[in-house]
């Protein structure tokens, strides 16, 4: 029986999203443990392969693939996991993993554990833990039978060593469903890509649903600006056009490492902390005490945002 | 353009986690439900897009907790026909279960768009709106913060890590997994529910029996759920603005990043 583990490979510019590396460290543990391979599976143009910590890295040419759609990807991984059987499919609970997950799942009749922050072997079984309830509670599962796909939260796994050799490369021919996709990539929404890189700002104000009204937007702005510290926020935030979406931290959004990061009305959600944990400093204000904002924070304080925010302003500008 | 809306009730954890005896589970007899949220936002697209397109939106639902009172708001908000799919059988239903009975009254049905919020709370077992368009063999797209409406169909957003997203334009009919919409769920009082509520207007449908099509479960088997071990709490400054802020700037002076 086959034994592999397959990593869906998710990339991201020139090179794969962490989380790709992160499963392919899990995935060299299980395959050890199991007697398999290491799969690596990545759908149309590729980085450079040989950063991948993989036995072979399996590549899907054709022009459906050349960008990211859910129909024509879906298509193709399931074709490879058909194909090759392998006994667990790893994916990121990103966007993709979302998209092709669910898909893979029913398709391919395997058991699908979604926000999984733990994936181990016992004896065959696979055995996986995962977050519900944004991280309130933790559920221990087992696959019946001995097939499955685990969807992982990013950070869950230290990521995989630089390869010492280069893995082999195998080609997989497109199967022919790909003709039949009707979804078409249409390009990214005009001025998305033109804003500062907050990833690089030493100091964030950040800026969630609590602040209430898109009106107090600008009394974080004051802040930001008398500090010299860029304006971020939640995906909530974003999503309601509050602010660009370049100013996104978390999960989906963006990492950052700023050496403080300050925070306002943001209750935070686990798709938020993901993206903050490595902030040097965090300050946090949120009238809830029971915030989990407060479990990430070095300090906080249950303060008015809006009262904060200007309070903070007079004292930075009359320095 | 005919809508379709999933909704589906969770249960509420914001006074505190309750974990059955077995500890398998939330104790759901003794939580409160809520429609998930990202369904509500899945039904302000909806109710959006009527609006653009002149269209007709239909809530569905399982026989979910407190669901009555969720279609009678969806009515309410300006949906025009709510469906409870009814002898579903236990409280809890793990999300290939749902897709699979959703999907079995929904091939019925005449329509060009369906929604659902991108994930619940709890869906363990992998998000519903690209289960159900597996099942029902659609076009998809997760993770959706913004729709067009085009002559052929429909352009999606879908957001991506790192600040990335991507438009992709999806043939009728498409399944949609909604993040967000650009206008937050509208609101509608207790009044404008209950006059729905006496209008009567949620049609009972039995899942079971006719439609006859196998509903797989997930395969998972949840051994046991436990609330992660508290990690560091923060250190509470003042609740007063001015005492905090006097705080605040102290420490961003320890760290030397204000002068």
């Amino acid at each position: 029986m086959n034994h592999d583990v397959l990593v869906l490979a998710e990339a991201a510019g020139d090179s794969f999203i962490d989380p790709t590396f992160e499963l392919l460290g899990r995935a060299r543990d299980l395959a050890t443990a199991w007697g398999g391979r290491v799969l690596a599976l990545v759908l149309g143009p590729s980085p450079d392969p040989s950063m991948l910590n993989a036995d072979v890295v399996l590549t899907v040419s054709h022009p459906k693939l050349d960008a990211y759609t859910p129909e024509a990807h879906a298509r193709a991984a399931q074709h490879v996991v058909a194909e090759l059987d392998p006994k667990l499919v790893l994916l990121a609970n990103t966007t993709e993993g979302m998209d092709l997950g669910a898909a893979l799942s029913l398709w391919c009749q395997r058991p699908l554990v979604a926000y999984a922050v733990d994936v181990r072997a016992e004896d065959d079984a696979i055995v996986a833990t995962s977050q519900l309830f944004g991280g309130r509670l933790l559920a221990e599962v087992a696959l019946e039978g001995d097939r499955g796909i685990c969807a992982v939260v990013g950070g869950s796994f230290p990521p995989a060593r630089v390869p010492t050799r280069p893995p082999v490369v195998e080609v997989v021919a497109p199967p022919v469903s790909l003709d039949g996709v009707t979804t078409v990539p249409r390009g990214m929404p005009p001025g998305e890509d033109e804003d500062i890189d907050i990833t690089k700002a030493p100091m964030l104000v950040a800026i969630g649903r609590g602040l209430k009204s898109q009106d107090n937007v600008a009394v974080a702005q004051a802040l930001a600006e008398a500090l010299g510290a860029s304006l971020s926020g939640t995906s909530q935030v974003c999503d309601l056009g509050w602010l660009p979406r370049t100013r996104h931290v978390g999960k989906s959004g963006v990492k950052v490492r700023p050496r403080a990061y300050l925070s306002f009305g943001i209750s935070g959600a686990p798709e938020h902390l993901e993206g903050i944990r490595e902030s040097e400093l965090i300050i946090a204000c949120n009238t809830d005490e029971a915030a989990p904002i407060f479990d990430a924070a070095q300090y906080g304080t249950t303060a008015d945002a809006i009262e904060l925010l200007r309070a903070l302003t007079s004292r930075v500008q009359q320095r | 353009m005919d809508i379709i809306v999933a909704l589906k009730q969770v249960p509420d954890v914001g006074a505190g986690i309750a974990i059955n005896d077995e500890g398998t589970d939330l104790a759901r007899d003794r939580l409160g439900f809520v429609t998930n949220p990202f369904d509500e936002w899945a039904l302000e697209e909806a109710l959006l897009l009527k609006d653009m397109t002149d269209g007709w939106v239909t809530v569905v639902s399982l026989d979910d907790p407190g669901i009555d009172h969720a279609l009678y708001r969806a009515l309410a908000l300006g949906a025009d026909h709510a469906v409870k799919l009814v002898g579903t059988g236990p409280a809890w239903i793990d999300s290939h279960r749902r897709a699979g009975i959703m999907a079995s009254w929904i091939r019925e049905q005449l329509y060009d768009l369906i929604l659902s919020g991108v994930q619940a709370p709890d869906d363990l077992d992998g998000q519903l709106p690209a289960l159900l368009a597996a099942g029902l063999g659609h076009p998809f797209a997760s993770v959706v913060v913004a729709v067009e409406v085009t002559e052929t169909g429909l352009i999606a957003t879908q957001e991506f890590g790192g600040g990335r997203v991507g438009r992709i334009e999806l043939a009728l009919p498409a399944v949609l997994g909604i993040q967000g919409s650009l206008r937050d769920p509208r609101y509608v009082s207790d009044m404008r529910i209950r006059l729905a509520s006496m209008g009567g207007g949620i049609e009972e449908v039995r899942s079971d029996g006719e439609t006859g099509v196998p509903t797989a479960g997930s395969g998972l088997s949840v051994r046991r759920v436990f609330t992660p071990e508290a990690s560091r709490r923060a250190v509470m400054l003042p609740a007063s603005p001015h005492e905090a802020a006097d705080a605040i700037l102290g420490l961003l002076r320890e760290r030397g990043l204000i002068a």
